[in-house]
């Protein structure tokens, strides 16, 4: 249609004696084939970003071109925050100060036990024969934008491929898990956060170890469990941790908590709804953990203690043997 | 002729800053579409200038900043730019509440166009809150037009 339009706009109306007349209401441009080859671009490249890997590198050597926008956008939050600091009198800062000299001395008492713990856990472990945990690698990150579509529970944070995050890290902020990262531009990532609808993690139950997977409702502060027998024991209250099954999230840290159970006659399921534990839409400082390391199946060294007892313990025997 | 190709980059950039401004939770749906709104002004006033390789840049630099599939901000750009450029001789001359009508039908197409290619591309549901955006869009038009008619009598010169 554009290209007929475009052709009579071109030939004008003709009289008998074959002299063209200008028309009097001349229409602009109608860029039909313009349109066309637009149509195309942008449907291979929505193929591609769906399907291709590679496309994952060429979108994030792009997001450098964004990046200026992102940081003028997040600069009146910091110039807030900066403002209110330098606003605040000194006796709020001194109360402020003096909860916070508190809060460090518990902690600091708490970590101290969680020293002993750790440390009475760990030859706990070794009795077992299980293999001993190991310490998770992180570093902080800071909220740069938050998603400001409705229909997308995600954010922007301020660390990139300089700091080494990777697609598909695991995010925490002080409380619990957040999400994990989707993709990776220089100097920032995206996160898709656990309330998204297309994000599930699976978890087990802290007080009887039973495994669900929770799958985000797309709010912002909900998640649902996915097929729960009506018969399970799950409470009201109960502690959601992270399994560590599928080797992407590590094990034990705090997902959600179960706020509100239906269970219903007439289905083989029941509806359980949980709310997050990290404080999404509140926090602005996380932990990005560096997992793809400690989480690959490491071989199994023996220690040399072992290796010599359980010489010790062999070589009597053949000592004997040969007697 | 001066001035144009300093105040369209500039004004399409602090459209971009206002799209991805953080907002309120409950605020997300009634946030007027601004570039597609400056698209649309520039198509108007400017048919020659800005057209529909402005609206698929702009809107790739769009799916860049909100993560959406590379290509489908792209692609509505492009079709806004598209139906203005059929419409802009109209536009120009209807009074500003009949160009506000017709912005909002943009805009709520536009918005339909971007729910059905969610719908298959991330087989998410389809939603109808996207009308609140249209609305509110074609209620600011008049304020938005008369302001950069303003502004662009001050820095750009025919």
């Amino acid at each position: 249609m554009a290209a007929a339009a475009g052709a009579s706009c071109v030939g004008g109306i003709r009289f008998a004696g074959g002299r063209p007349i200008k028309p009097l209401f001349s229409h602009g441009p109608i860029p039909g084939y313009r349109m066309i080859l637009c149509v195309i671009l942008a449907s291979f490249l929505m193929f591609a970003d769906q399907r291709m890997s590679w496309m994952e590198d060429v979108r994030a050597h792009i997001s450098t071109v964004v990046a200026p926008v992102q940081w003028i956008v997040s600069l009146p939050a910091r110039g807030l925050s900066l403002a209110s600091l330098v606003l605040s009198d000194q006796t709020r800062l001194v109360n402020e100060n003096r909860q916070l000299r508190e809060r460090l001395l518990t902690l600091s008492q708490r970590v101290q036990r969680m020293a002993s713990l750790s440390e009475e856990n760990t030859r706990l472990r070794e009795l077992l024969k299980a293999t001993p945990r190991q310490e998770i690698p992180w570093i902080t990150a800071g909220l740069l934008t938050l998603d400001n579509d409705p229909f997308l529970q995600q954010m922007i944070i301020d660390r990139g491929q300089q700091s080494g995050v990777y697609s598909g890290q695991p995010v925490v902020d002080s409380a619990g898990l957040a999400g994990q990262i989707i993709s990776v531009s220089r100097y920032s990532s995206r996160v898709l956060l656990i309330t998204d609808a297309s994000h599930s993690v699976p978890v087990q139950i802290n007080r009887n170890g039973l495994r669900f997977i929770a799958r985000g409702a797309g709010q912002p502060n909900r998640l649902t469990l996915d097929n729960v027998p009506n018969n399970t024991d799950v409470r009201e209250g109960d502690l959601l941790v992270t399994s560590g099954l599928t080797g992407r999230f590590p094990e034990g840290y705090p997902v959600a908590r179960v706020s509100h159970i239906v269970r219903n006659a007439g289905t083989p399921f029941a509806s359980v709804e949980v709310q997050p534990i990290a404080q999404l839409d509140r926090s602005r400082n996380f932990l990005l953990l560096f997992t793809h390391d400690s989480l690959k199946p490491t071989r199994h060294r023996l220690s040399q203690e072992a290796v010599d007892a359980a010489l010790q313990v062999a070589r009597p025997v053949r000592q004997e043997a040969r007697q | 002729m001066r001035g144009y190709s300093v105040i369209i980059p500039l004004s399409f950039l602090f459209a971009l800053m206002l799209q991805v401004m953080p907002l309120p939770e409950a605020w997300l749906l009634w946030r007027p579409n601004w570039t597609a709104l400056v698209l649309i002004y520039w198509c108007i006033i400017t048919p020659y200038r800005v057209g529909v390789f402005h609206g698929f840049l702009i809107g790739m630099l769009i799916d860049l900043l909100q993560g959406t599939p590379l290509g489908e901000n792209a692609l509505l750009y492009a079709t806004i730019a598209f139906l203005t450029l059929l419409l802009y001789q109209r536009m120009r001359i209807y009074a500003l509440w009949r160009q506000a009508m017709l912005v909002t039908i943009v805009l709520a197409l536009m918005q339909l166009f971007e729910q059905w290619l969610r719908a298959i591309l991330l087989s998410s549901p389809l939603h109808l809150e996207f009308v609140y955006a249209a609305l509110l869009g074609g209620i600011l038009w008049p304020w938005l037009f008369t302001l950069m008619q303003i502004v662009r009598r001050r820095f750009a010169s025919f």
